[in-house]
């Protein structure tokens, strides 16, 4: 994850990247596809919407989201289980209409409603975390322009933490791509 | 790529239903529309005196609960054998309700149903009202709201532990769950047209507070992946949660013997009820808000037929329920059980079941005829007969069994009292309001979802650069 957010080393140079501005969705994943190829790491693209593929297009083929949601229910169904288990057999034994302290197709409800709860919870933290959010402050929002990127502009950017980055060479790569406009991002 | 939610697909040309979305719109116009509710549209007089009405019922709630808290749950009407009285009857009622929304948000997001985008948002919201309203009875009957949260475990010093086998304590459970994971199901739905709002707000404040809110969402094509990854697993953990719900809420009364309570096909039919009453509530909002607010763009005849036809299969299976429970009643040979019918039929509360029938059954057949599907107000007034006929249900399961028990010495009438009425006026009050402010702070439609239903969101792969 090279993205957690406020931890994120930020780069020396006072040069986020370079960002270029485009009109469609389209047009941008084609972009993101191309950057890609031409060996750029560090970069990103930015789109009011999700674009199916774009994520893939910049290198990004995995995330971790399914794994934390996992995790969160099956902590959610076990704890569940064994506090029931905990309280009706060992520390609060009750015989209710002579059932087996262990009457467990009762504890079933309980246990779904919490594996449902936890898997629930950790699927919106652990997206909201894996993307390293809250962080009301990035360096892209610099860009004036970027206020469309919520409503119908796309943006591609590629950092200068990137190895390949060079401010000319990189700005004329992406003059080729013919974006709308192309614009140093302040960090 | 196996995660993507709002899947868009082709909107068909040759489609001779209405569209889901009106032609001729674009990205910047779906945008506008929507956001301008929220950050432009000046407050009108109208809102400012309805919001008056509303807000004077919820404090006719307050007023009631207040004086329930002082004085005890004697002054409602409730009483040996009639010990559930309104407070469960409007407990059920609302929590059926809520689950509308789950089910637009979660189920039809799984099955892919496109039309979903539009109103999702807004039936979720009504989702957390109704579960809020609902929240309120089952706490104010405790007697001691006060001490109810001696219903979660937790160790304390009493030594005491809740009885896991007690259907009572299932619902605690359930109904926070369901209130829980649809509040962050709406929230995480929200957070990036929070940031549509924080980047077209013009006041200081308002674009802190939406930023705040947005968290610094920036509409990254890897914060994409993860989060629809998240909307995916939450839409799928949420499907079997609304099943679950009112099931849990049926077993409050199929796990009792009382006659009319103990069967078998209460969860299912419990379940059909409450999405029945719950896109009748839909419907209710939907109508008069698409009208007020000219959103017949995006809340187009569409998605009122669909919706409307949903509520005939699910009012068809709420039919074949009452179907069922008579036929019972005869089969069975159980003298309680076949009372029951019968006392359901010329007992004292038989005007209750005749108006039940007529309400659930028989007026919402009209749907059947595309006429009524189509007409608004139509719509509107068979929704409101449902939303009626399913509080009369409730009433009917509780009231009607409890006061013809198995011993005629505990036979018993129910009467409820003005704090009853206060009370449930009160939380429709609340409820009102909870919406009246929801469509000024916040995007009534998911704008980011509506998007994707536009034929310029669609992308293919450009073959040259596969590897």
């Amino acid at each position: 994850m090279s993205d957690l957010g406020i931890y994120s080393p930020i780069p020396d140079s006072p040069v986020y990247g370079l960002m270029a501005e485009f009109d469609s969705a389209q047009a941008l994943l084609d972009a993101a596809h191309k950057t890609h190829e031409a060996g750029y790491q560090k970069m990103d693209a930015y789109s009011p919407f999700p674009i199916e593929g774009l994520a893939e297009a910049i290198g990004f083929h995995k995330n971790r989201v399914a794994l934390v949601v996992l995790i969160g229910a099956l902590t959610g169904g076990i704890s569940a289980f064994a506090l029931q288990y905990w309280v009706a057999v060992i520390t609060y034994p009750t015989n209710i209409g002579g059932r087996p302290y262990l009457s467990w197709p009762s504890f079933i409800i309980v246990t779904f409603e919490l594996t449902i709860l936890f898997g629930g919870i950790s699927s919106a933290v652990g997206m909201i975390a894996l993307n390293g959010l809250p962080m009301p402050y990035h360096p892209v929002f610099n860009v004036a322009e970027f206020a469309k990127a919520s409503e119908n502009k796309f943006f591609l950017v590629v950092e200068s933490a990137d190895p390949k980055y060079d401010a000319a060479a990189t700005r004329a790569f992406l003059k080729g791509l013919t974006p709308r406009m192309i614009a140093e991002v302040p960090s | 790529m196996a995660t993507n939610t709002q899947i868009p697909v082709e909107v068909p040309v040759d489609d001779r239903r209405v569209p889901v979305i009106a032609p001729g719109h674009t990205f910047s116009t779906i945008t506008e529309k929507i956001s301008n509710i929220v950050l432009t549209r000046p407050i009108s007089l109208g809102w400012i005196l309805g919001f008056l009405i509303v807000f004077g019922m919820m404090n006719m709630l307050m007023l009631a609960l207040g004086y329930l808290f002082i004085k005890g749950t004697g002054i409602w009407g409730i009483n040996i054998p009639i010990g559930w009285g309104f407070a469960i009857v409007n407990f059920v009622w609302w929590i059926g309700i809520g689950h509308a929304g789950t089910l637009i948000s979660a189920i039809l997001a799984l099955l892919r149903q496109t039309w979903r985008n539009s109103i999702n948002r807004f039936a979720e919201a009504m989702t957390l009202f109704a579960v809020a309203c609902a929240g309120i009875f089952p706490l104010a009957h405790t007697g001691r709201p006060w001490l109810a949260y001696w219903l979660f475990p937790y160790p304390n010093t009493m030594r005491y532990w809740p009885n896991f086998r007690s259907p009572l304590v299932w619902d605690v459970f359930a109904v926070s769950t369901y209130l829980t994971i649809s509040l962050v199901f709406w929230f995480v739905g929200l957070i990036p047209d929070l940031a549509t709002l924080r980047d077209r707000a013009e006041k200081p404040w308002l674009q802190r507070t939406y930023g705040l809110l947005a968290m610094g969402w920036r509409g990254s094509a890897k914060h994409w992946h993860r989060y629809e990854t998240a909307y995916l697993l939450l839409a799928g953990l949420a499907t079997p949660l609304v099943l679950s719900v009112h099931t849990v809420v049926s077993f409050d009364f199929a796990v009792g013997i009382v006659p009319g309570w103990h069967t078998t096909i209460f969860p299912p039919y419990f379940v059909a009820g409450a999405i029945y009453s719950g896109f009748a509530m839909v419907l209710c909002l939907a109508i008069p808000i698409r009208a007020i607010y000219k959103l017949e763009d995006f809340i187009t005849m569409r998605h009122l037929e669909t919706s409307a036809k949903v509520m005939l299969a699910t009012g068809l299976i709420v039919a074949y329920g009452y179907g069922m429970e008579a036929f019972m009643g005869w089969y069975s040979g159980n003298q309680f059980d076949s009372f029951l019918l019968w006392n359901r039929l010329h007992g004292p509360y038989r005007l209750f079941y005749a108006a039940l029938l007529a309400c659930n059954i028989f007026i919402p057949q009209v749907l059947w005829l595309k006429k009524f599907r189509v007409s608004t107000g139509w719509l509107w007034i068979i929704s409101f007969v449902v939303l009626v006929g399913m509080w009369l249900e409730r009433f009917i399961i509780i009231v009607v069994s409890l006061s013809r028990d198995f011993v005629t010495s505990s036979w018993g009438q129910y009467y409820p009292t003005r704090w009853d009425w206060m009370t449930f006026f009160g939380t429709i009050g609340l409820f009102l309001t909870g919406m009246w402010l929801f469509v000024r702070v916040l995007p009534m439609i998911s704008i980011f979802e509506l998007r994707t239903l536009l034929p310029e969101s669609h992308v293919h792969e450009a073959p040259e650069v596969k590897q």
